[in-house]
């Protein structure tokens, strides 16, 4: 096995998700290599070392230095091509996901993606995929070299295991096609804000609010809780709330001891940010929102009128 | 602007694996993606406010698959090119983006847009294989669309907040399902829907041979289908008027209180 661990980094700092993976391909491949790819990234070499990377490949130019997907598939082609890496493992991000299915069709290789473990079995690589809103597990495989795999957000905890590695720089010709896309304004991460990651309780609002105005019923009911709010990707997307308050694969990562689910389907994206909460109610008007399959109580109704008379009874029963 | 919205057919209902071919059942009815809609939208907003231009469903499928992509059309959509052929069947990521690859060069649309996922198989990566394989500039994950000056410009959500992106046309852009409401078909877009031009063509009418696609044409194989670890138990109840009460009940006992 050859395996190449794609890292990411965010202002300066390696994403924790990548490190999980790059841990885990340690524990399957004792000669792991990992790449970094940005317009100043070589400092990041040791902290990869740190959790298992035996060579790092580093590519630094500027055309490299925003988060943009395509350049980074031209790279990793190259290095791939040229060190005949038969198994590449991406943490799924926005960014990771886009990079590795363009690798896919530049490669004409397999590409699984979604997983939560990847195995050898008998010496042959298998990866577990659940799909179906997570009702049936798949195990899945390739059929031709590289592998590439991208492992679902929050899958592998990063686990160091000391150590030194080789740094490797290497060039790679930039297509016209993959810098014609042009990143004018960057993300950074909010630091404002109260922050959900601590809460206890966390009642949570999704579409079937209906509209921004409804997030009052949210809040009254978190406030009588004593509890955050948070919100869905698509209600911050549709700017009903701001993005902080988000959980999911693109917000944030939420254990409460008690999560309340109002007017949330559930998929996948959601489920990963808060699957770990202690007790998980959901109230929802649909039968068939996924979210029914892993709440620990499950309300099919109209929030609009459960969810003020909960508030009220919590009220009451707060003030007994 | 020439624009091409790709659109997958999918089972009604979720759907299930089929454990002998372990391939999704697509013997049942179907539907057009419901995440896919919302690229049909965002297509005939752009082609409105241009005044001029025409949107073309692109996709792979069962023959059946026409019926359920003259939703789009009841929306305002032209017309369809449907792929059609026993030998796509199974086809995966690598497969799948190099037969609708091939469609789209056929098309030259100026713009080629994608929903955010497909409902039966929560993959959300095949506009960056097809990107690549059109060497196009790619936008994904786009909440909000607009163009300026004949670039295109998008804002998306990442994990650390929002980006904005520009890309000179052509380009792939992929549509989160936030960006829009899609709108209903009117009853005269209904029946307007049937007379509107409806393709089907098949893997050689793209010049591709059968092995470029399904099993033959794919990387990846399933190997097993398992259940799901167990879980805790859940419980789920109807709304009978007293919901409330038996979620505070159950917070009670639960000592969530």
């Amino acid at each position: 096995m050859k395996t190449l661990v794609f890292l990411e980094d965010h202002e300066g700092k390696l994403q924790k998700d990548s490190l999980g993976v790059l841990s885990k391909a340690a524990s399957l491949d004792s000669e792991v290599e990992a790449v970094l790819l940005g317009a100043d990234v070589e400092g990041l070499a040791g902290e990869a070392a740190r959790y298992g990377a035996k060579r790092v490949h580093v590519m630094e130019d500027v055309l490299l230095a925003k988060p943009l997907p395509q350049p980074r598939v031209d790279a990793l082609e190259t290095l791939i091509r040229a060190e005949g890496f038969d198994t590449v493992l991406f943490a799924a991000t926005v960014l990771s996901a886009d990079i590795a299915a363009a690798l896919a069709a530049r490669l004409d290789a397999g590409l699984n993606w979604d997983l939560t473990d990847v195995v050898l079995d008998d010496g042959k690589l298998v990866g577990k995929r659940p799909a179906l809103g997570d009702s049936v597990y798949i195990d899945v495989g390739w059929t031709s070299e590289p592998r590439l795999a991208l492992i679902r957000s929050g899958t592998f905890e990063p686990a160091e295991s000391g150590g030194e590695a080789d740094v490797v720089r290497f060039e790679s010709r930039l297509q016209d096609f993959s810098l014609a896309a042009e990143m004018v304004e960057q993300a950074h991460e909010e630091s404002e804000g109260p922050s959900i990651e601590d809460a206890d309780v966390i009642v949570a609002g999704g579409r079937g609010l209906g509209s921004p105005e409804n997030f009052a019923l949210v809040e009254e009911l978190a406030k009588a809780l004593g509890g955050a709010v948070a919100a869905t990707r698509a209600v911050v997307d549709a700017g009903w709330y701001p993005y902080a308050a988000q959980v999911g694969q693109t917000g944030k990562t939420v254990s409460p001891k008690l999560y309340v689910a109002c007017g949330i389907s559930g998929a996948i994206q959601h489920k990963v940010g808060m699957q770990s909460s202690g007790l998980i109610v959901a109230i929802n008007k649909d039968p068939n929102a996924p979210i029914f399959e892993y709440a620990d109580l499950g309300v099919v109704g109209d929030l609009h009128e459960i969810v003020p008379k909960l508030t009220e009874l919590v009220r009451a029963r707060r003030a007994a | 602007m020439k624009i091409a919205v790709c659109a997958k057919y999918v089972p009604e209902a979720g759907g299930r694996i089929d454990p002998q071919t372990k391939r999704l059942d697509r013997s049942g009815e179907g539907a057009l993606n419901q995440f896919d809609v919302n690229a049909v939208e965002e297509a005939l907003k752009l082609k409105e406010a241009s005044g001029e231009g025409e949107v073309v469903i692109v996709s792979l499928g069962p023959a059946r698959a026409l019926e359920a992509m003259r939703k789009a059309l009841a929306m305002g959509a032209d017309r369809v090119v449907l792929v059609s052929d026993d030998a796509a069947a199974g086809s995966d990521l690598v497969a799948t983006s190099r037969i609708l690859a091939a469609a789209l060069e056929r098309e030259e649309p100026e713009l080629v847009l994608f929903g955010q996922q497909a409902n039966d198989s929560d993959g959300a990566v095949l506009w960056a294989a097809v990107a690549d394989r059109l060497q196009r500039p790619l936008i994904s994950q786009v909440a909000e669309l607009t163009r300026e000056n004949g670039k295109l410009r998008g804002k998306r959500q990442t994990e650390y907040g929002y980006d904005v992106i520009e890309a000179p046309v052509p380009a792939v852009v992929a549509v989160s399902d936030a960006i829009n409401e899609p709108r209903y078909p009117s009853l005269k877009g209904i029946m307007g829907a049937k007379k509107k031009p409806q393709e089907t063509v098949s893997l050689s009418d793209l010049g591709m041979d059968a092995g470029e696609a399904g099993e033959g044409g794919s990387r990846t194989q399933v190997y097993a289908l398992n259940d799901p670890p167990a879980r805790g138990d859940t419980v789920k109840i109807e709304d009978d008027g007293t919901a409330a009460e038996k979620i505070l009940g159950f917070l009670l006992e639960k000592k969530a209180l």
